[in-house]
């Protein structure tokens, strides 16, 4: 198919010219991550008190859900048809998740500063016209090899699907997180109805942070599971120190 | 290794100084201007004083959502409350009318309002809704006289920081700073959908602060007290929220 060894020739020099991941990138990467499982668990820590989600402005236990969680509750007056109460972990919890909401945004900010300015995401992430057609869209999703391990070259640059994916989470999953999340806050719907109202109130906008986190943690797995396929040693090794590290493993 | 010369050893330096005085100063900034909260100490002590400092920069007299007399919650929900006892029982027999709202600590005339008095005084009626830190709410019409009407009474001196505020439950206690306690929606609420303040939604009085969660809207309010340091109340973090591990701000 391809002279493996010119290529490995020429990704080997690419190698020494650049990093895998420049030094921003993995910085980021890991801060994103460190804030974005404390806010997984001090989310669901909150979620319990209260596992029952509706729509509009309003909603209580004297309200119809839209849906209930087949959960047990932190809080007894929450009918839940469990016949015991979890323990109440709310104080920590949300004192965790807005200080951990904050690394996330700073992080964040950085990271787009990062990646308009220096070319970051039209190098990486921007997929080729050519990439978005029917056929090269089939291509990429047929030669995605979910049970066979990517090349080494492939390693160097990301295919349309992944691409594509990257862009929706850092351009749509978390951008609209952040904002129902803070559609939820009294003061900041007091300074910005209209954030909340295009929700179509403050349950709606609980409701949709509710699926917009499910989301994002679906794509976590699925970015581990991908990372496992390909090599997790050499993926996490090379998003930590920027080169993989067992290079010559498989040439 | 090789790489990090000396030139970048210096020019890293320098930039880790800046970054330190730079944020020194806004330390001192945020202090003075009164944007750091009392519960700013300990592990979560950033993130509190980003919120806190964010919203008292961006939303100092925004209003809180009022809505239309049809979104008022048909059936709302009363949390429930710890037995108020034979003392409140006594009160709520008499009609309340034995009820007094004590004003004292740094004012200039301290008072003692009957809940006659304090429906004499000027009223404003507001639909806002009750947002529960669990996650539920719900939307009530409320009347009551502003908090602001009730300072100016009293004579409330020019170093007033907080109002601190008292229930007739001895463990619930909050406070809130003078962007709250001036805001034309704070409200000592004695009135709830064209009635009397029912005792589970607070009744007699309840001190409504429609932009914080429902933590920081005590029930059955006796005493306010004007301070300009939160340090000689409780464990002086603020109020009885930190100390039971929640964020005195909750403005989120």
């Amino acid at each position: 198919m391809h002279n493996g060894r010119a290529i490995g020739t020429i990704s080997l020099m690419t190698e020494i010219l650049r990093p895998r991941h420049s030094g921003l990138v993995r910085v980021t990467h890991w801060l994103i991550t460190i804030s974005f499982l404390a806010l997984l668990l001090s989310g669901v820590e909150i979620l319990i008190s209260h596992p029952r989600f509706y729509w509009g402005e309003t909603g209580n236990v004297r309200t119809a859900p839209l849906f209930t969680l087949p959960i047990p509750a932190s809080r007894s007056m929450v009918p839940t048809g469990y016949g015991y109460v979890l323990p109440d972990q709310n104080g920590w919890s949300r004192y965790l998740h807005f200080q951990s909401a904050w690394l996330a945004v700073w992080t964040g900010l950085l990271y787009l500063g990062f990646g308009f300015f220096k070319g970051h995401f039209r190098r990486n992430l921007l997929p080729a016209l050519s990439d978005l057609s029917p056929r090269g869209l089939a291509t990429a999703i047929g030669g995605h090899r979910l049970f066979k391990r990517p090349s080494e070259e492939d390693a160097w640059s990301y295919n349309v699907v992944q691409r594509l994916t990257y862009l929706l989470v850092i351009f749509v999953l978390f951008p609209l997180v952040i904002w129902t999340g803070l559609a939820m806050s009294p003061a900041v719907a007091s300074a910005i109805p209209a954030a909340v109202t295009v929700l179509g109130g403050q349950q709606s906008a609980r409701t949709i942070h509710f699926f917009v986190s499910g989301f994002l943690v679906l794509f976590l797995l699925v970015h581990v599971l991908m990372v496992c396929l390909a090599g997790f040693r050499n993926r996490v090794g090379a998003m930590i120190t920027g080169r993989p590290t067992e290079r010559m493993e498989r040439t | 290794m090789s790489k990090l010369s000396r030139r970048k050893l210096i020019s890293t330096g320098l930039v880790a100084a800046a970054g330190a005085s730079g944020v020194a100063v806004a330390a001192k900034l945020a202090e003075r201007y009164g944007l750091i909260p009392p519960d700013a100490g300990g592990l979560y002590g950033a993130g509190e004083t980003l919120t806190y400092a964010a919203q008292r920069l961006l939303t100092r007299r925004s209003l809180a959502r009022e809505f239309a007399r049809s979104q008022i919650s048909k059936d709302p929900f009363a949390n429930e409350v710890a037995p108020l006892g034979e003392g409140f029982q006594r009160l709520q027999e008499g009609a309340f009318a034995d009820w007094r709202l004590a004003v004292d600590g740094m004012v200039a005339r301290p008072a003692s309002f009957s809940l006659a008095e304090l429906k004499s005084f000027p009223c404003r009626t507001q639909i806002t809704s009750v947002q529960c830190e669990e996650g539920w709410s719900y939307i009530a019409e409320w009347s009551g006289v502003p908090l602001s009407h009730i300072l100016e009474l009293v004579g409330a001196l020019p170093q007033v920081r907080y109002v601190v505020y008292r229930s007739f439950q001895p463990d619930w206690w909050e406070s809130i700073d003078m962007a709250d306690a001036l805001h034309p929606q704070t409200l000592v609420t004695h009135s709830m959908n064209g009635g009397e303040l029912p005792v589970a939604f607070g009744g007699p009085l309840r001190l409504r602060v429609p932009r914080q969660l429902g933590y920081k809207n005590v029930k059955y309010i006796t005493r306010l007290t004007l301070t300009d340091s939160l340090k000689r109340f409780g464990k002086g973090l603020g109020s009885a929220s930190p100390e039971s591990g929640y964020a005195w701000y909750a403005g989120i």
